[in-house]
């Protein structure tokens, strides 16, 4: 072994394949033929298959646990180090049983190549193909082919050929291209840390040298920015953004945007501990801290990038999915998806296929998917996602959806599916790209005012007093000294929507959605009512929402019918109410949402996040 | 030194994400090289602030210096500092002869359960490493334990991408572990990179021709022999050693680490 060089990088490589076709005793023998196992190790592990009367294995190095040892299987994923030239190799075995399968979607998903394993006497299995397909989701794009056990066929090359040429063409289905398919035999060591006699017609490098063909793959830098926020710390005088870059860089004086808000301002300084002189700028890969120039609203979830290079955002994707969950992937539960940092409910719209593993082609359509199972899906989220295709970025490319605490499932973005707010979210990115703004911006407005701005947007069929409640609450919020003010939609007909005819529906939404969204900009508090939409009362909150995208709006429904079927609204008020009691919960909901200080006076009982 | 500053900034955001998700959280300090890299790290995650408090499982039979250094660290660096201790479990005199895995479960294991009941940790650092144990190889950087502790290796949560394990039934708790893909010889590269105040006293040759290569209570921990008295020089050593690191750590034989570890073991 090489011991005196310096190692310059580390690289992640998995070990994957069909259950028994040999991955723990590859990963036993490159260790022990390279010299590169702690004293005594194999001398241990044979005392110890002598005492239980087996033969020894090098398997057993690294099936740790006493049952792995007993089943001679490996059940979870094994980290284990190797250092070879110049590079630091982390090896992961992975489980070949379909039993654990997520362990080995865990030890693949940290990986940067795979070796993939397959049995010469057995051939292509199941899990050979379903190992393969998963890779490819998981982004593994470097993979090596080993077919071993070629002792046990007599190192027959007709043999060989006829597995690397089901499997080569397998992986082309999936844009694969294996760098190498070596034939090998783990156990009597050929081909695994030099070439052996034993295959004279094999002219490809050996298992231990096919791994320095592996590059580490640095292109994210050169792609557009990509900075998901972590987190917003305040420990000091500085309010400081963190996140790790996914790709691309940036450096001061950066224009940032950030997704799906459209929010923008300039990298003031790149923060760093025990660094001097500190960093200028910062590149894909990197955990880093900025701050701004200017205090504009961002939080954790959020995406910045340089405002020509913006990722897509819609509440609708198309993406294939791997599903590991105890429970089967049902339509119409609720998920958590979690995309980088961004953390947002949804469901599945559609399950349009299977797709089968052992035959590409065949693809069946079920109403559910099983565990193990890979989909062709339809998600929607509960509130807009800023996201990318997997063929175009990686890490903002792809998900995990949590069921029941754990993450369940993984999937890549294959489609952006447009929704009805797509002109919408056009209009209100347009509008704030180019927003003029005057000097006091939101942050000083709020500290004057004790209160964020927002929208107070009540809904619900005619004759429920909606349009009652709404004075109230601006009598009062004006009376507690809040810069309230009732937007009544119908005052628009009249004046901005003269020149519409009756039937421009559409029109007098977004006129309605735009001037609630230049009240906000006052910092002001706006409520209002869905009356003057009779005919569009579901569209309408989206549109609101869309239009006045990052304001919060507190959605409030009125109904007489206590039985009936309840919007997703923040408050629900069904059938008679005090409409004291009702004011004041929507006071305590705008205090939880942070919306509104404590009335006391004293501006800093609420911690603004702008 | 490109690999380490990648290894930096994923334990980076692991503490990041830790320190977002979990609300009551605590970092295991032993005052140990690998836990002093850690709580280095914090240092760098929050700039130069740690936003949650060291917890130091206390068996009373720790080498005298390390205590010194942890109060004195604790004071410069403005630390939170709680220490756990099984103070029954003493005052019943529970020593190492009573056989070393009974004094682990309890002075240790059993000390860091009662810690963390006393204080509700929902989440819970630690500085383990693959490299260390065959067992700590099969680790997640997030890993649930049951509400008796207990770690079930058989069913670990699936960890894919980025993407841990941030949501938990009540009761149960994470161990949350940054330094899972460090090597030792990676640590002693950071340290010197960084230039991190650690245990020169003990970690290095003081003349006498051995030094601790692992720390733990002074009657389960032998130095190694070894005339490393610098950073450097332990580094080249460590590229040379082919002997394990916790050779000196009694409580490893047999199959010790897998029963102290599913029960709760760090």
């Amino acid at each position: 072994m090489a011991t005196d060089t310096t190692i310059q990088e580390r690289m992640n490589i998995v070990i994957v394949g069909h259950v028994d076709h040999g991955k723990s005793t590859l990963l036993g023998r490159l260790y022990a033929d390279t010299g590169t196992l702690p004293e005594g190790k194999i001398e241990k592990i044979q005392a110890i298959c002598r005492q239980q009367g087996k033969e020894f294995e090098y398997a057993f190095l690294f099936d740790a646990f006493l049952e792995e040892q007993q089943q001679g299987i490996t059940i979870d994923t094994a980290r284990t180090f190797f250092t070879w030239g110049d590079r630091q190799y982390i090896i992961i075995d992975a489980p070949g049983h379909k039993e654990f399968l997520k362990n080995m979607v865990s030890g693949a998903a940290r990986a940067e190549a795979a070796l993939l394993i397959i049995d010469a006497l057995e051939g292509v299995r199941d899990q050979s193909k379903r190992h393969g397909l998963l890779l490819s989701m998981l982004g593994v794009k470097q993979v090596t082919v080993v077919v071993n056990k070629m002792d046990l066929v007599d190192y027959r090359e007709d043999i060989f050929q006829t597995i690397e040429k089901e499997y080569r063409e397998f992986l082309t289905q999936l844009n694969v291209v294996p760098q190498y398919i070596i034939p090998a035999s783990a156990k009597q060591g050929i081909n695994i840390t030099k070439i052996s006699p034993e295959t004279p017609w094999y002219t490809g490098p050996s298992v231990l040298d096919s791994l320095a063909h592996f590059h580490l793959e640095t292109a994210e830098s050169e792609q557009a920015l990509r900075f998901p926020l972590q987190d917003v710390y305040k420990f000091d005088a500085r309010r400081i953004l963190v996140g790790r870059l996914t790709a691309g860089k940036l450096k001061i004086g950066d224009r940032l945007v950030f997704s799906p808000t459209n929010k923008s301002a300039n990298v003031q300084s790149i923060e760093a501990f025990n660094v001097d002189p500190p960093p200028t700028q910062a590149t894909a890969g990197q955990s880093v801290g900025i701050t701004l120039d200017e205090q504009i609203f961002v939080e954790r979830g959020h995406i910045a990038t340089h405002e020509e290079t913006r990722p897509l955002v819609s509440t609708r994707i198309r993406a294939n999915l791997f599903w590991l969950g105890n429970q089967p992937l049902e339509m119409k539960r609720t998920y958590t998806l979690r995309l980088a940092t961004r953390e947002v409910l949804c469901e599945i719209a559609a399950i349009h296929r299977i797709v089968d593993a052992n035959n590409l082609d065949d693809r069946q359509t079920q109403s559910t998917v099983q565990r193990n199972e890979v989909a062709d899906i339809t998600l929607r989220t509960k509130s807009p996602l800023a996201f990318d295709l997997y063929a175009s970025f990686e890490t903002t490319g792809r998900f995990v959806l949590v069921d029941n605490y754990d993450v369940a499932g993984g999937g890549i973005i294959t489609e952006l599916v447009s929704d009805e707010q797509e002109d919408f979210r056009t209009e209100a990115r347009e509008r704030d790209s180019a927003w003029v703004k005057g000097d006091v911006g939101a942050e000083e407005r709020s500290r004057h005012y004790g209160h964020r701005a927002a929208v107070v947007l009540l809904t619900g069929p005619d004759t429920t007093a909606k349009s009652f409640l709404a004075r109230k609450l601006e009598t009062v919020l004006v009376a507690e000294g809040r810069h309230a003010y009732l937007l009544v939609g119908e005052n628009l007909q009249r004046g901005l929507d003269a020149d519409l005819h009756e039937m421009k529906a559409e029109e007098t939404v977004r006129r309605f959605g735009e001037v609630v969204r230049l009240l906000t900009d006052t910092g002001s508090l706006v409520i209002t009512t869905t009356n003057a939409f009779p005919q569009a009362t579901k569209g309408i909150v989206q549109t609101v929402k869309t239009l006045v995208n990052p304001i919060q709006v507190v959605t409030v429904h009125m109904t007489k019918d206590q039985a009936g079927p309840q919007p997703d609204r923040d408050l629900i008020f069904a059938g008679p109410e005090d409409f004291d009691v009702c004011t004041h919960k929507i006071l305590e909901t705008l205090k939880q949402k942070g919306i509104l200080a404590e009335p006391t006076g004293s501006q800093s009982a609420v911690q603004f996040s702008i | 030194m490109k690999h380490i500053r990648q290894l930096e900034d994923q334990s980076i955001y692991i503490l990041r994400e830790a320190y977002k998700n979990f609300d009551n959280l605590g970092m295991l300090w032993s005052m140990g090289k690998d836990s002093t890299v850690l709580l280095w790290l914090a240092r760098k995650a929050f700039f130069g602030h740690v936003p949650f408090p060291l917890l130091h499982v206390d068996t009373s039979y720790k080498i005298p210096e390390m205590i010194e250094y942890r109060d004195r660290v604790a004071r410069e660096w403005r630390l939170n500092l709680v220490v756990g201790q099984n103070k029954k479990a003493l005052a019943e005199g529970m020593n190492h002869e009573k056989g070393r895995i009974t004094c682990c479960t309890a002075l240790k294991t059993e000390a860091l359960k009662q810690l963390l009941e006393e204080k509700g940790y929902t989440g819970v650092i630690l500085g383990v490493r693959s490299d260390e144990d065959a067992t700590r190889a099969k680790e997640r950087y997030f890993s649930p334990r049951d509400k008796n502790n207990d770690w079930d290796f058989r069913d670990q949560p699936p960890e894919l991408w980025d993407q841990y394990k941030i949501s938990f039934p009540p009761g149960t708790h994470i161990r949350i572990h940054p330094l899972l893909d460090w090597t030792e010889i990676n640590i002693w590269e950071y340290i010197k990179l960084e230039n991190i105040p650690f245990l020169d006293h003990l970690y290095l040759d003081q003349g006498t021709g051995s030094r601790y290569r692992s720390l733990g209570c002074a009657p389960c921990t032998s130095p190694i022999q070894s005339t490393s008295k610098n950073v450097d020089e332990v580094i080249i050593e460590l590229r040379n050693s082919k002997v394990a690191e916790r050779a000196g750590r009694a409580q490893d034989e047999g199959r010790g680490m897998e029963q102290l570890r599913k029960d709760g073991y760090m």
